[in-house]
């Protein structure tokens, strides 16, 4: 199928609304778009950030899931307390695989769950005397653990307990940083809050911990802000910063620690990769001490190049040099992924729908392959993100936000894409209705994707799942035969 | 009145950024913009318009300050 003009993608929009009852069609209406480039302003084509319509099915999280999951759950020598019920954290424990380096159980705990248990007695009294003991049996059975963060639940906030109050007198006890995070998952429209919310819990109880203190610093000390270690992201990135002269002193905070966040004051310019969930922290740290930030891509080739270059400039010409040291090296590698790859993936089409980065960061990935993005969307995004997504994508094609279920189903089926990019919860409708599929949340448990090392897997895992066989087996041998016999009867 | 953060990004404008609605744009006009005042009326990209009181030139941005709303696109 060849690439849709303006008027057939807005025609779609209008056919896949028209199930809709009227003051729905009217919200949803406001959150698809069809792409076009001359527009500076995202805000005049599509609406961002707003909460999603009852009874729709959105793929949003909450803001627990942005702030335990997603900003402390991988600071890894902390120990995150999910404050309340035992199922948030239970059902959500693990499942980002933010890998680390540590002994789980013993000087790390990021794959352990650890909570309250909230019954009905404490929603009753108060959980704070509950949330104050936790804290001791922690300390007790968890001796080597670096801090705590106490992430709240729902009912935190519904029963309004003090966790301030019992977090300062337990740090005061314990001797080490107690974070309570006002995270309550009714907060907001989806885990975008959640991650503001944690941001500045970082700055409240956190960033300022060490200042005044000395710190052996060098003039090229970096961060990387904003990358999870996903399947081993964090560390294919630290890589190439460190091919390149720069001494990374925080990842935050896939494979992160406490240590390295307090430190971050110190760093000369910080990297932030995933710019909806960190930007309020690297903003704060702009006014406060002076830090630049940057925004970087090291998804694909092409962009890493430009990254690397746009990082570079910040330095002296040592590391200038060493960055046109760093991309020669890798040229010849990356061409023969590309060599290898192009032909096998040339002219396929994409449509993706992932959180808050990857819809625009992963487009230069799957062009240096030869594919083509024909749709792309944002779970949270606000007006920023697509802004900065317009440039981006082709002219024509779709946009949406907070897509519903029932939307992304008939844009597939109507659009034909070669390959769909989303979550868990996507995957297997796709793939039941015989479209290739790659989770781009979790990379499909593979992994990394970021930097150079990741290109090379993430080439791979894309013609791994393009050209599987198993897509031309879609029809049961027994009904293929069928087939020209059913036609012949309605003819 | 509402606390918004003023920096200057890569090409060297004003950005206005405003926390509690994460609202980013560039600033069109400021009224005045000299050393020893800076502030007063400010235009958004967007359409939106905020005041300052006029104050000295802050010696380093990005720089937090207190601002009306004068008038809010959307």
């Amino acid at each position: 199928m060849t690439a849709l003009t303006r008027e057939e993608t807005q025609a779609l929009i209008q056919e896949v609304l028209e199930v809709y009852p009227e003051k729905a069609k009217k919200d949803r209406e406001k959150h698809l778009a069809v792409n076009d480039q001359s527009i500076e302003q995202s805000k005049k084509c599509i609406t961002s950030n707003r909460k999603s319509l009852p009874g729709v099915m959105t793929i949003r999280g909450c803001a627990y899931a942005g702030s335990k999951g997603v900003v402390w759950g991988p600071i890894k020598d902390m120990i995150h307390i999910s404050h309340g019920p035992v199922g948030c954290g239970q059902y959500s424990r693990a499942g980002r695989r933010n890998y680390y380096v540590g002994t789980t159980g013993v000087n790390t705990f990021g794959t352990m769950n650890f909570t309250s248990d909230f019954q009905e007695k404490d929603i009753v009294f108060g959980g704070d005397k509950k949330l104050a003991k936790l804290i001791g049996e922690i300390e007790t059975l968890f001796p080597l653990n670096k801090g705590i963060s106490v992430q709240s639940e729902c009912p935190i906030g519904l029963i309004g307990d003090d966790i301030e109050a019992v977090s300062k007198k337990a740090a005061k006890e314990i001797n080490k940083p107690v974070v309570p995070v006002r995270c309550e998952g009714f907060r907001g429209v989806s885990q975008s809050l959640g991650h503001h919310i944690a941001n500045d819990a970082i700055r409240d109880w956190v960033l300022s911990n060490r200042d005044g203190k000395e710190f052996p610093s060098t003039p090229y000390d970096v961060t990387i802000i904003g990358d999870y270690n996903i399947g081993g992201d964090a560390w294919a990135t630290r890589t190439i910063l460190e091919d390149m002269g720069l001494r990374v002193i925080a990842q935050w905070s896939g494979d992160g620690t406490i240590a390295e966040m307090e430190n971050t004051p110190k760093a000369k310019l910080n990297l932030l990769h995933c710019y909806r969930s960190m930007n309020y922290i690297s903003r704060h740290m702009e006014e406060k001490y002076g830090i630049p930030y940057m925004e970087y891509n090291f998804f694909g080739p092409t962009k890493i190049e430009a990254s690397i270059r746009e990082i570079a400039a910040f330095f002296d010409d040592t590391i200038k040099a060493n960055a046109e040291k760093v991309i020669a090296k890798y040229k010849p590698i990356m061409q023969g992924i590309i060599d290898k790859y192009k032909p096998r993936l040339q002219g396929k089409r994409v449509m993706l729908y992932v959180g808050g980065l990857r819809p625009r960061h992963i487009i230069g990935a799957y062009e240096d392959l030869g594919m083509e993005v024909v749709g792309t969307g944002y779970e949270f995004g606000h007006g920023d993100d697509y802004d900065r997504t317009i440039k981006e994508m082709g002219n024509a094609t779709l946009l949406y936000d907070d897509v519903t279920g029932f939307e992304f189903e008939e844009f597939v089926k109507k659009v034909k894409p070669d390959l769909v990019g989303s979550g868990i919860k996507e995957k297997f409708i796709f793939q039941k209705m015989g479209i290739p599929f790659r989770q781009m949340h979790s990379w499909d448990y593979s992994g990394p994707y970021h930097g150079y090392d990741g290109f090379a897997i993430f080439a791979r895992d894309m013609d791994m799942t393009l050209n599987n066989p198993c897509w031309s087996k879609m029809t049961a041998p027994w009904l293929k035969k069928e087939e020209p016999v059913a036609e012949k009867a309605a003819a | 009145m509402a606390n918004i953060m003023i920096r200057r990004d890569n090409k060297g404008n004003y950005q206005f950024y405003l926390p509690k609605r994460d609202l980013e744009d560039t600033i069109v006009s400021m009224e005045f913009d000299t050393a020893e005042k800076w502030g007063g009326e400010i235009k958004l990209n967007n359409g939106g318009t905020y005041y300052i009181e006029p104050q000295v030139a802050p010696a380093r941005l990005p720089y937090s300050v207190r601002a009306r709303r004068l008038d809010a696109a959307e």
